[in-house]
């Protein structure tokens, strides 16, 4: 259970913002987490509700945007979608690779009003 | 209408610049850094018990030890001859940051270091999220566990360089099975390097011991 020192560096971000742009309201924090980051997408919808209750950030929505897995071939450089966690080429069958995706774990945009 | 602002900024970039500050001086100081994660029970401060055992005569080993609560870990790594232990205590975080591993090595000089080991707290999700400096990760598993657990936590299996599997002396007691372990954690990390071993009879630990000897070595030939 990590999703609340995660959601508390997102409010941390997004105040930040607030400030140095003078803004009035932020309806939309708009993320983009990775399915390899074993961050738990409603966990972390629930630890930022309970955070930003009685904040200004208490009627802002957040939006998670999952990202899967992608790999990269180390032997022939063929790009894939990872499923199941399984890291082996359909192309050689090599298990050398590259993750190009899914270790996401960033806020993308925002939504706000000044 | 609402503006749309583009952020486009790590969560945890504030953990990930520290993680790259220690990572640095670790490097300057030619410090080999490991950070040992598994779950609870599987013989994390064993292993170390073991390794200070063998290794304290050749290397000057540090340890910080992380746990929710109470120092029992950090007190057996002293039991067990290791003069530069450090406990922190958590008091109810799932995993070790990079700030307290920073604040933790203010207390050590890094340039009489060798092997500098992070224990990180029992859990097996949490600590794949936060870079702590580690030249890198080592995740600990054990035969009284199940040999599915690489696809049950794929993430921290897929971020760690090596598997060490203990308790190889309790094969055959439980459905464990070692090939099963190896295909499943190789599946999602074909480069993992693995070493079998028990903690309890010493089976399987010199080749082990010789492994982290050598990443001390190459270490120290880094420029």
């Amino acid at each position: 259970m990590h999703e609340l020192s995660i959601a508390s560096s997102i409010v941390k971000t997004v105040l930040e913002e607030v400030k140095n742009r003078n803004l009035k309201t932020v309806t939309l924090v708009s993320m983009r987490i990775g399915a390899l980051t074993d961050v738990v997408p409603d966990s972390l919808q629930f630890g930022f509700e309970a955070i930003t209750k009685d904040t200004i950030l208490a009627k802002t929505d957040l939006h998670i945007e999952t990202i899967s897995v992608k790999g990269c071939c180390n032997n022939c450089q063929h790009n894939f979608e990872v499923f199941e966690f399984v890291f082996i080429c359909p192309n050689c069958e090599s298990n050398d690779i590259k993750m190009s995706h899914g270790n996401e774990l960033e806020i993308a945009y925002i939504e706000a009003e000044d | 209408m609402p503006d749309k602002i583009a952020i486009e900024k790590k969560v945890l970039s504030e953990n990930d610049l520290l993680a790259q500050e220690l990572r640095t001086k670790f490097q300057e100081n030619k410090v080999f850094v490991f950070n040992l994660v598994s779950s609870p029970g599987s013989g994390k401060t064993s292993l170390l018990e073991k390794t200070l055992g063998l290794l304290q005569d050749k290397l000057n080993i540090a340890l910080v030890v992380g746990d929710v609560q109470t120092e029992n870990d950090a007190d057996r790594l002293i039991q067990a001859g290791g003069k530069l232990v450090r406990p922190i205590v958590t008091g109810g975080s799932c995993h070790l940051d990079a700030n307290m591993i920073h604040k933790s090595i203010q207390q050590f000089n890094l340039n009489e270091i060798d092997l500098f080991v992070i224990e990180n707290v029992g859990n097996l999700v949490c600590p794949s999220s936060y870079d702590l400096g580690e030249d890198m990760k080592i995740v600990l598993i054990s035969t009284t566990e199940g040999d599915d657990k690489p696809l049950k936590y794929p993430g921290m299996f897929r971020k760690s360089s090596v598997m060490v599997v203990n308790k190889t002396d309790l094969l055959g007691f439980s459905d464990f099975e070692l090939h099963k372990v190896k295909e499943n954690a190789r599946q999602i990390n074909g480069q993992l390097e693995i070493f079998e071993l028990s903690c309890r009879t010493g089976e399987g630990l010199d080749t082990w011991i010789d492994w982290l000897l050598e990443q001390v070595i190459l270490k120290k030939k880094e420029i």
